[in-house]
């Protein structure tokens, strides 16, 4: 498939889409965790499935790309299955579930366990981009916020959460600072997460589809979790032991496996798992 | 006594409406001004301008921060301007909805601006908002409750707290006791007035209540269609008024 028209149109978007695009994914870039505002397109698939991730993905893919698309930390849940089948369709590039052998990895609500690389792209879905929406409604006011470093609002969250539950509560969608400068929304990653977009070694777009803003967060760049100094972050997880690989250090899912409410914990990240247990 | 905030000849016109024609008003260290006015006579649009929501027309205010600088207002960079909203500054509104953040318990509302400067260590945070939430005679066990719960004299309380715990030192105030009933009115009086006293700060209260001037103002002003018909010290106005707007408001009030 080359030096012809197909060319033009790889992977589903338009020349002058993947174009905007491309422009948004390189300023945020060089404004590590600002968000950038798109003219972001319908997709063929509702808005909270990822209609943000699948344009970012969609402006970055080339042929030799390998691609991974995982939710929730599984390669074959529905929305994975549905996007990874959706560019095998209209791009032809090749998918794969094992984390080390994909160039771009587009994921919903986690990080892969395993140690990403610098020849890596990891794109998440983020349904909600500002991560001071829920304490000032206005968007005006929330960007002149961003633009003045004015995020005492941001602790007045965490604040909140040790008043009502004596600690930090969130546990997901744990507001980070981005190269000392820019408060982001990491999507709703578990707050175990957090420490892996510390100098990742590998590129992380961040796509908003609905509410059309694209973020980054560029290599080895300072990631830090907010907290207090009497109540530090905790990257938690549950106290257990996969029951399938039997790691210890990852982060797991609690499955009910029958009707009498019997449950098992299981690695969320299946491919992980799999690589453990073989 | 030194000044503090001096506005010279300060325009704003809404359409061809002069809601502020040609005012100059001085601010002392210390010192409680009134703005007193019938609705719609510009009030608060002076207080709006003076306190930087709103950009006036023409004339020009400074104002002498806490390093004995004096500041240009209206060419103040935005971030400065609302630093100072947050530390020397404090503006209390006359519905608290409009001051309080309805959805953050009253803990996090007092310490919200403590947040906004830097404070990270969440026991003095709170240490500080227990304090402050009992000066203003609010129990401490509401601490953790939200003030949509609360009864709207506790929500202006709570509002003034929020403001003073960064300790400020030039207060605007518009109308803070509209709305309320009179005895919540004057248990509230009460402690602004003590907590002005206790803590030195310069206030600019507007309100159409001749009682609440009478009450808190060291000296008054009366405007009348945006223009400032009558000032001098509170007890003189009222005693004495010269103007015959002023001598129409006082003999208004009414009479138990």
């Amino acid at each position: 498939m080359s030096n012809s028209e197909e060319d033009f149109n790889f992977a589903y978007l338009d020349e002058q889409t993947k174009r905007m695009i491309r422009r948004a994914l390189i300023k945020a870039i060089c404004i590590p965790g600002y968000q950038v505002p798109f003219a972001s397109r319908e997709m063929p698939m509702p808005y909270g499935w990822g209609t943000g991730g699948v344009q970012v993905t969609a402006a970055c893919l080339q042929e030799t790309d390998v691609l991974k698309v995982i939710d929730q930390g599984s390669d074959d849940t529905t929305n994975a299955v549905s996007i990874r089948k959706f560019f095998e369709r209209v791009a032809g590039v090749k998918t794969t579930e094992n984390t080390g052998k994909a160039s771009v990895i587009q994921t919903r609500h986690r990080i892969p366990e395993q140690v990403l690389s610098e020849d890596q792209i990891l794109v998440y879905q983020v349904p909600i981009p500002e991560p001071l929406r829920f304490l000032e409604p206005r968007e005006t006011e929330t960007r002149v916020m961003h633009a003045l470093e004015e995020y005492g609002l941001m602790h007045v969250k965490l604040y909140e959460d040790i008043s009502i539950n004596g600690e930090i509560s969130t546990a997901y969608a744990y507001p980070v600072k981005v190269n000392d400068r820019y408060i982001m929304d990491p999507s709703p990653t578990p707050k175990f997460d957090n420490p892996k977009m510390n100098f990742c070694p590998a590129i992380q777009l961040f796509g908003a589809g609905r509410e059309q803003r694209i973020y980054a967060v560029p290599p080895y760049t300072k990631v830090i979790s907010l907290d207090f100094e009497d109540y530090p972050f905790e990257a938690s997880r549950a106290e257990k032991t996969c029951e399938i690989c039997g790691a210890t250090n990852t982060y797991l899912d609690e499955v009910v496996i029958d009707d009498k409410g019997t449950r098992m914990f299981s690695c969320s990240d299946s491919d992980y798992c799999n690589s453990q247990k073989s | 006594m030194e000044q503090i905030l001096k506005a010279k000849a300060i325009n704003k016109k809404f359409g061809d409406v002069y809601a502020c024609n040609n005012l100059s008003i001085e601010l002392y260290t210390g010192e409680v001004v009134g703005i007193v006015g019938e609705s719609g006579s510009g009030k608060s649009t002076l207080l709006n301008c003076l306190s930087g929501s709103l950009v006036p027309d023409g004339g020009n205010i400074t104002y002498l921060d806490r390093d004995n600088n004096w500041l240009d207002l209206l060419s103040l960079p935005e971030p400065r301007k609302r630093n100072l909203l947050r530390t020397e500054w404090a503006f209390v509104h006359q519905n608290p909805r409009d001051g309080l953040r309805m959805a953050v318990s009253a803990g996090g509302n007092i310490g919200e601006r403590l947040m906004a400067i830097g404070y990270r260590n969440y026991s003095q945070i709170r240490a500080e908002a227990t304090e402050w939430i009992e000066k203003v005679e609010i129990d401490a066990i509401r601490l953790d409750d939200k003030p949509s719960i609360f009864s709207g004299g506790m929500q202006q309380r709570l509002q003034i707290a929020k403001n003073l715990i960064t300790k400020p030192r030039l207060i605007f105030m518009d109308e803070p006791t509209g709305g309320l009933d009179v005895s919540v009115q004057a248990r509230l009086l009460d402690l602004i007035r003590s907590l002005v006293r206790e803590l030195g700060l310069s206030v600019i209260i507007v309100t159409h209540d001749l009682a609440v001037a009478r009450f808190m103002a060291n000296r008054l002003i009366v405007m009348k269609n945006g223009k400032i018909v009558e000032t001098g010290l509170t007890d003189q106005v009222l005693d004495d008024p010269q103007h015959s707007y002023t001598q129409l408001l006082v003999s208004s009030i009414l009479k138990v």
